[in-house]
């Protein structure tokens, strides 16, 4: 499968009269988009605006952040199965907007998380700070059930971002990247040198605020598979996920993992990247049985030689990362597991909920326990009303003079368990 | 008759599902709920969910819902592990009610209820 992956650069949003994109700015009508959002009668008002890097701007609690990207060749539309009708995306050509996002932001649950600061210390920990964010704020109507808004909320960031991406379609982009991966035979005579590695990817899907989407299909209803990393380029795994801000995976992360990337930057050179493999993090524990079984088992069939495993979330999908790393080890495949750590605000307390011998290659994404000081910041987009019950924060978070003291578990994509994130040891 | 009974500390889990399964109510802690399923572990039943919730931290929630078999067996060795090492987790978080008013523990007996509830089917199964 091959897909042109075309990046246009957003260097700046401002609201105007017609949505456009000229010499790098997007100009966004602010009432088209209203609109759009309000076209859901679950959703009573909507409120939009802009933040820069470096402003003093606090956005919270982040639900979302999106990439706006457009399907301009090949089969399909961005977000199959949820805004682009069921078909096999993945080959062809998309543009994407770089240098920006649509972040949805609005209360769903009294204890929901999720801070992006465009700038001080808090905005190192957050790669969402560098970017020019349409802010999209959204109110219930009254009485509506947290799962029917939280539907509401995701839906009405991907229509945003679908619209916004519609404005490249004639656009000639910045630069344009090639991805391209081979059938099993196909790519073994091609690089026949070469260590057939896989990308093993878990899906948070425990539940309601806890699930991921593949092609508009709850996670948790399914059984472990296959994907070609440019499908997932083109938005086949959405999130609804809103907990655990700091090492879930908003939809941009699932559009741009990095893990992906990185493996595509070595394939046909020290690696053939076979293709990703979707496996689920379930309540039940013979659903964490069969779908850790089944990612083994394809791991076998396709005669892999290594995988990199990711998870997302923390505690129990702790048991689900060992169960494939040692099954995938097991069968004689090697493993590197992604992951975060829960170590104690000291760093002493043992790191995951569950491990094993065979998780001797890990990589961390940080330690979501560590504490940060956020300055008072001149905006706040959303609300601070639930800093002092988010999780990460207590009581004292909300000082008087305006500053928060936190775990960084707060903060939108921290420990990201993907890599997509600043943290790094020296 | 269900193969399992549950064991909670949310009322929300008892008012919605006690008429239907087997439920083992408490008012008590999330932490002193996973000690009740560590007994019933202990006394060879096995453990069919997981005792940490999704992504919401031990003791950052008070609510906990863990499902385990009906009729005890032989002492499951798995079951063991993973309760022992969730009620380890539990002494890495501090849960503070004062900081929650009631509608937020309205929301967290809702979320350990649909995470239980994101099990029953697999648990009713077969």
């Amino acid at each position: 499968m091959k897909l042109e992956l075309g990046n246009i650069f957003i260097k700046d949003i401002q609201f105007g009269n017609e949505s456009k994109i000229e010499d790098g700015v997007l100009y966004v009508n602010e009432e088209a988009v209203k609109e759009l959002v309000l076209e859901d009668e679950k959703i009573k008002s909507v409120s939009l605006d802009i933040a820069k890097p470096g402003e003093s701007v606090r956005i919270t609690p982040v639900k979302d952040v999106i990439e706006p990207r457009v399907k301009v060749e090949g089969r399909g539309g961005i977000f199959p199965g949820i805004i682009a009708k069921v078909d096999t995306v993945g080959s062809g050509k998309t543009y994407a907007l770089k240098g920006m996002a649509v972040v949805t932001a609005g209360k769903i649950v009294g204890f929901q998380e999720g801070i992006i600061d465009m700038s001080g210390p808090g905005a190192d920990y957050t790669p969402f700070s560098k970017l020019n964010n349409l802010v999209v704020v959204c109110e219930p109507v009254d009485d509506v059930k947290q799962h029917e808004y939280e539907k509401a909320v995701r839906i009405a960031g991907f229509k945003v971002a679908v619209y916004l991406g519609e404005l490249a379609r004639e656009l000639t982009p910045d630069e344009t990247h090639v991805y391209e991966t081979y059938g099993i035979m196909e790519g073994k005579e091609k690089f026949p040198d070469l260590p057939r590695v896989g990308y093993v990817q878990m899906l948070q899907s425990q539940g309601l605020l806890h699930d991921t989407y593949v092609y508009g299909v709850d996670a948790k209803r399914t059984l472990s598979t296959i994907i070609s990393p440019t499908e997932v380029m083109d938005g086949a795994i959405v999130s609804g996920n809103c907990v655990s801000a700091c090492d879930k995976n908003p939809t941009y992360v699932h559009e741009n993992n990095p893990v992906v990337h990185d493996l595509f930057e070595q394939h046909g050179k020290t690696l053939n990247f076979v293709c990703q493999i979707l496996t689920n993090e379930n309540v039940y524990l013979a659903d964490k049985m069969r779908s850790s079984d089944w990612t083994a088992k394809m791991c076998r069939f396709l005669d892999l030689d290594a995988v990199i495993v990711s998870q997302e979330g923390f505690g129990n999908p702790d048991t689900d990362l060992i169960m494939n790393c040692k099954k995938i080890e097991a069968e004689g495949v090697k493993t590197v597991i992604i992951t975060d750590e829960y170590a104690g605000r000291d760093g002493k307390s043992q790191s995951l909920a569950d491990a094993d011998p065979a998780a001797d290659a890990v990589v961390t994404g940080g330690n979501a326990n560590q504490v940060i000081v956020l300055p008072k910041m001149d905006k706040v987009i959303g609300t601070l009303d639930y800093v002092n019950t988010i999780a990460g924060g207590n009581e004292h978070s909300l000082r008087e003079d305006g500053t928060i003291e936190v775990e960084i578990q707060a903060i939108t994509g921290a420990t990201n368990e993907t890599g997509f994130g600043y943290l790094s040891a020296r | 008759m269900s193969d399992f009974i549950i064991i909670t500390n949310n009322p929300l889990v008892k008012e919605k599902y006690e008429q239907e399964y087997p439920v083992e109510f408490q008012e008590d802690s999330f932490e002193e709920t996973l000690k009740r399923a560590r007994d019933r572990i202990y006394a060879g039943h096995r453990l069919l969910t997981h005792p940490l919730s999704g992504s919401v931290k031990p003791k950052e929630t008070p609510y906990k819902s863990v499902l385990v078999s009906r009729k005890p067996g032989k002492l499951d060795m798995e079951s063991v592990e993973l309760i022992e090492q969730a009620l380890g987790a539990c002494g890495k978080f501090s849960f503070h009610p004062e900081k929650f008013g009631p509608e937020v523990f309205a929301d967290f007996q809702l979320i350990d209820c649909t995470l239980l509830e994101s099990a029953l089917p697999s648990a009713t199964a077969w």
